[in-house]
């Protein structure tokens, strides 16, 4: 069928294209198409949110880092001094820890990276919730501006906190095996295996997405989109799918964090910047607005520019100048009411 | 019982009593007219009975259960539909798609099913599609089904928001003006439209400006005037009475 | 607290305070004009004060400034012109991506312009060491510069629009458009006017702080969320209430430094903000019916 053939494009390249560019001497690129797959990921989250549903948020990125600090955090904090916890005996009785050895050579205890990666999208999740319910009462400008207010505090908790490592962020984020001998991890024996879970994580998380727009669900939130007056007399509560939609964005963001930062083994307070909220923006009005297909092909190609340094200090002019032209120049981008 | 109660409702816009004291009760397998000259109070009532707006005072019991004050996506759940006298339609969803929503308190697929599209999931998806195309072939609209309802005609897409709201298996159905827009022939087609919805075994209620219609199709006629009930009975006694003929004659036709 | 401390942050609040104050009369201006917020607005305040450091080296301050100022509203008008006038009608999810589009724009040129750099502007009068003494206590002379121009934009702006025919024509504009362009009011003139008015006066707020707190290319940013945070406090479209709200904030901010780490001490006025957007989401505007009129 013509609405998963995206979907499917995506799935074939992630085990075509490594060896494609390795015969093309191009293997390098896959680092980057790799981090690209992540952003788009996140940049999908957010089409359901703004595109589908009409909901703004210039907090995207305080999501994705919600997940990526809290996972780097979680699987980076060395449990060894507080072996003599229950609770830490307890966890490493039932093999959530993981043992290694930190800088200095010295064994070293932590949680296990999928332990770390789950409680940091639940985090996220709950954050998302939390803040949701408050901030979809408001609409428009107050939108915007309140989860742009989110992210911000996101930025300056994870730049001012000692513990999430300041301005420097958190690093020797240990690599995260999904499956045995299948790790999330960055160093080029990795590369292609990598670039293959990224793009497959990126097709599952668009076929859910398609799944979604065109279901009942989907439905509501396109109809209250339109008009939340109708989509109500139709019985669709429109604060709960309001909310619903804001949680899934979120989620996306953060399962792209986690993944991200584990794979760079690190993470930045840039990260929560509000310009990298702005980019999450600027590819889904790029893409089309409610147009998954759309905001994949654009997540993908932007950051792929971007990341391999085509846009070089026009970096991020070139987003805030796409952000303009798009809505100058494209009447299929108009907001529906 | 009365499938609707309306109970000495009231509500003021600042020192306007809209709706002032309003009885009146619809009966089930009738079609039940609310009618009145413009500024009547007629949408005030109309949004008061579906939940768009909270009463100052009355109360409205629909099938048996106290409705007063609940907010119209609860009243659409216990099976009360309605459409809007400027259509509110999704103009860029296909007219199968928007009738299709009329069936989401008839489904109950959610997030996590629909991502999946479990088994489940798509069995009801298409028994959603199906009962959508029941209410779109009853309207006789079926060769619009797939268009992008913006693009339509605008009688059609009064048809579609009418397929819409069927599709949900109302008990009851609240029609705001219907007639409103329509020219004299589409006017004649929607009384014909009417007639069939209330052979489905739905009730209406209708509030409509067109006296021709309410008088066509109407099993019981409610009559307000400035915020307040003068007169409820047949239609044949509604046309003979003094006080409302005073009314539609005096009034300017718009 | 020792009474110098107290007063110290006593007038850095006032001064923060004032110029978040400017910043959200800005936003209110285009508010009143347009019905929308103009994510961009902070970056007037950034242009004002960069372009005045600029040129503070080949010309005399005041001439300098004026420039700065002329410079900056020119911008602003520009960018109602060239831009957000063919937006408009495309409804408000554009009109705030356009906006924030913009913003970036301006504030990425204005890096490209004048790099990373931390810039300031000479003290209006005096010199970095020279101070006044009130109640034992000692303050630069810049400070009561910034109030005072504060204080002047007010009452200048509340005089324009209570006693000139444009500042009348601007208010019939936003209460009722097409009844006052059946007056003869261009409608779409006063648009461009507001923007220019708004980027003025971001300006002149710009230059006015630069000496103290500095400058820098990226401090749009903040500023226009701080404004917008005054503006919605001081309830939007009210000018004179975002004086008093600028300070509150001002203050808030400013003593905050005595329980909260100063690496935070900017989440102070978002969370004032999530708060006050929170308490009152229909609107902020005094009343729900108020903000009902409006387009957006």
């Amino acid at each position: 069928m013509r609405r998963f053939a995206t979907v499917l494009l995506i799935a074939v390249c992630a085990f075509a294209l490594p060896p494609l560019l390795t015969a093309l001497k191009a293997a390098f690129l896959l680092t980057q198409l790799t981090m690209a797959a992540y952003y788009a990921l996140a940049s999908l989250g957010l089409c359901a949110l703004m595109g589908y549903a009409g909901q703004i948020s210039m907090g995207q990125a305080g999501f994705f880092a919600i997940g990526g600090y809290a996972s780097a955090y979680l699987s980076t904090r060395n449990l060894a001094a507080a072996s003599g916890d229950p609770l830490v005996g307890g966890l490493d009785a039932l093999g959530l820890l993981s043992r290694g050895a930190d800088a200095y050579g010295n064994p070293s205890l932590s949680l296990s990276p999928w332990i770390a990666a789950l409680c940091a999208i639940l985090l996220a999740i709950l954050v998302a919730v939390l803040i949701g319910i408050p901030v979809l009462k408001l609409k428009g400008h107050y939108l915007a501006m309140a989860t742009l207010g989110f992210g911000i505090v996101i930025e300056k908790i994870a730049r001012g906190t000692p513990a999430l490592g300041g301005a420097d962020g958190l690093s020797c984020v240990p690599a995260f095996a999904l499956l045995p001998g299948l790790e999330v991890t960055g160093g080029r024996a990795a590369r292609a295996v990598n670039f293959t879970i990224s793009w497959v994580v990126l097709a599952i998380g668009l076929l859910a997405l398609v799944n979604l727009v065109n279901s009942r669900p989907g439905r509501a939130l396109r109809a209250l989109h339109d008009g939340e007056e109708a989509a109500g007399a139709m019985g669709v509560d429109t604060a709960r799918y309001k909310l619903n939609v804001f949680v899934l964005g979120a989620a996306y963001a953060a399962v792209a964090g986690v993944l991200l930062t584990h794979y760079n083994g690190s993470i930045g307070p840039g990260e929560a910047n509000a310009m990298k909220s702005v980019r999450y923006v600027a590819i889904v009005a790029v893409g089309g607005m409610a147009n998954l297909s759309g905001t994949l092909a654009a997540g993908l190609l932007l950051n792929f520019l971007s990341l391999r340094g085509v846009f070089g200090s026009l970096d991020d002019l070139v987003f805030g100048v796409m952000l303009v032209a798009v809505m100058l120049l494209s009447p299929g981008v108009r907001s529906r009411r | 019982m009365s499938l609707l109660e309306v109970a000495s409702l009231a509500r003021s816009f600042g020192g306007l009593r809209a709706v002032d004291g309003v009885s009146f009760s619809a009966e089930k397998n009738r079609i039940t007219s609310v009618i009145g000259p413009n500024g009547a109070g007629k949408t005030t009532l109309f949004n008061l009975i579906a939940g768009s707006l909270e009463p100052d005072s009355g109360t409205v019991l629909f099938d048996g259960e106290d409705i007063t004050g609940m907010k119209p996506f609860r009243v659409a759940r216990r099976g009360m539909a309605r459409t809007f006298q400027a259509i509110k339609l999704s103009r860029r969803m296909t007219a199968l798609e928007n009738v299709m929503i009329g069936r989401h308190v008839r489904s109950r697929a959610g997030f996590p099913q629909a991502m999946l599209a479990s088994p489940w999931a798509r069995r009801e998806e298409r028994r959603i599609r199906e009962e959508a195309m029941k209410a779109i072939e009853l309207l006789g609209i079926a060769e619009y089904a797939g268009r992008e309802t913006g693009s339509l005609p605008f009688g059609v897409q009064r048809s579609v928001e009418l397929a819409r709201a069927i599709a949900s298996e109302p008990k009851l159905l609240l029609l705001d003006e219907p007639a409103s827009g329509l020219n004299i022939r589409e006017t004649v087609g929607l009384a014909e439209l009417i007639g069939r919805i209330r052979a489905e075994g739905i009730s209406i209620l209708l509030v409509e400006h067109d006296m021709s219609l309410v008088m066509d199709i109407s099993d019981e006629i409610a009559v307000l005037n400035f915020g307040r009930k003068i007169a409820q009975g047949k239609p044949r006694e509604i046309q003979s009475n003094r006080e409302v003929v005073d009314i539609y004659l005096g009034e300017d036709d718009d | 607290m020792r009474a110098e401390l107290f007063l110290q942050y006593l007038v850095s609040g006032l001064i923060y305070g004032s110029i978040y104050a400017a910043v959200a009369i800005g936003f209110n201006i285009i508010y009143n004009a347009t019905g929308i917020i103009n994510f961009a607005q902070g970056e007037f305040a950034m242009l004002g004060g960069m372009i005045a450091s600029s040129l503070a080296s080949r010309l005399p301050l005041a001439l300098a400034m004026a420039a700065a100022v002329a410079a900056t509203t020119l911008v602003g008008i520009g960018m109602e012109r060239a831009f957000l006038r063919r937006i408009a009608r495309g409804g408000v999810l554009k009109m705030i991506i356009a906006t924030i589009g913009l913003s970036i724009a301006i504030r990425e040129i204005a890096l490209l312009i004048w790099g990373e750099s931390v810039r300031t502007l000479p003290f209006f009068s005096g010199t970095e060491v020279s101070s006044v003494g009130i109640a034992g206590a000692h303050f630069s002379p810049q400070v009561f510069w910034v109030l005072g121009v504060t204080a002047l934009v007010v009452a200048a702006l509340t005089a324009f629009f209570k006693l000139t025919l444009i500042g009348k024509a601007m208010r019939g504009c936003s209460a009722n458009r097409e009844g006052a362009s059946l007056c003869g009011i261009d409608p779409d003139l006063m648009v461009t006017l507001a923007f220019g008015l708004s980027a003025a006066i971001g300006a002149i707020a710009g230059c006015a702080v630069a000496p103290l707190t500095q400058t820098h290319y990226a401090i749009g940013t903040g500023l226009g969320i701080k404004g917008f945070t005054v503006a919605a406090f001081g309830g939007l479209g009210n000018s004179l209430a975002a004086v008093g709200a600028g300070l509150i904030l001002g203050m808030l901010e400013s003593f905050s430094i005595i329980v909260v780490p100063e690496a935070y001490k900017d989440v102070v006025s978002i969370v004032v903000l999530l708060a006050v957007l929170f308490a009152k989401p229909s609107g902020i505007f005094g009343s729900r019916a108020a903000g009902a009129l409006k387009d957006y």
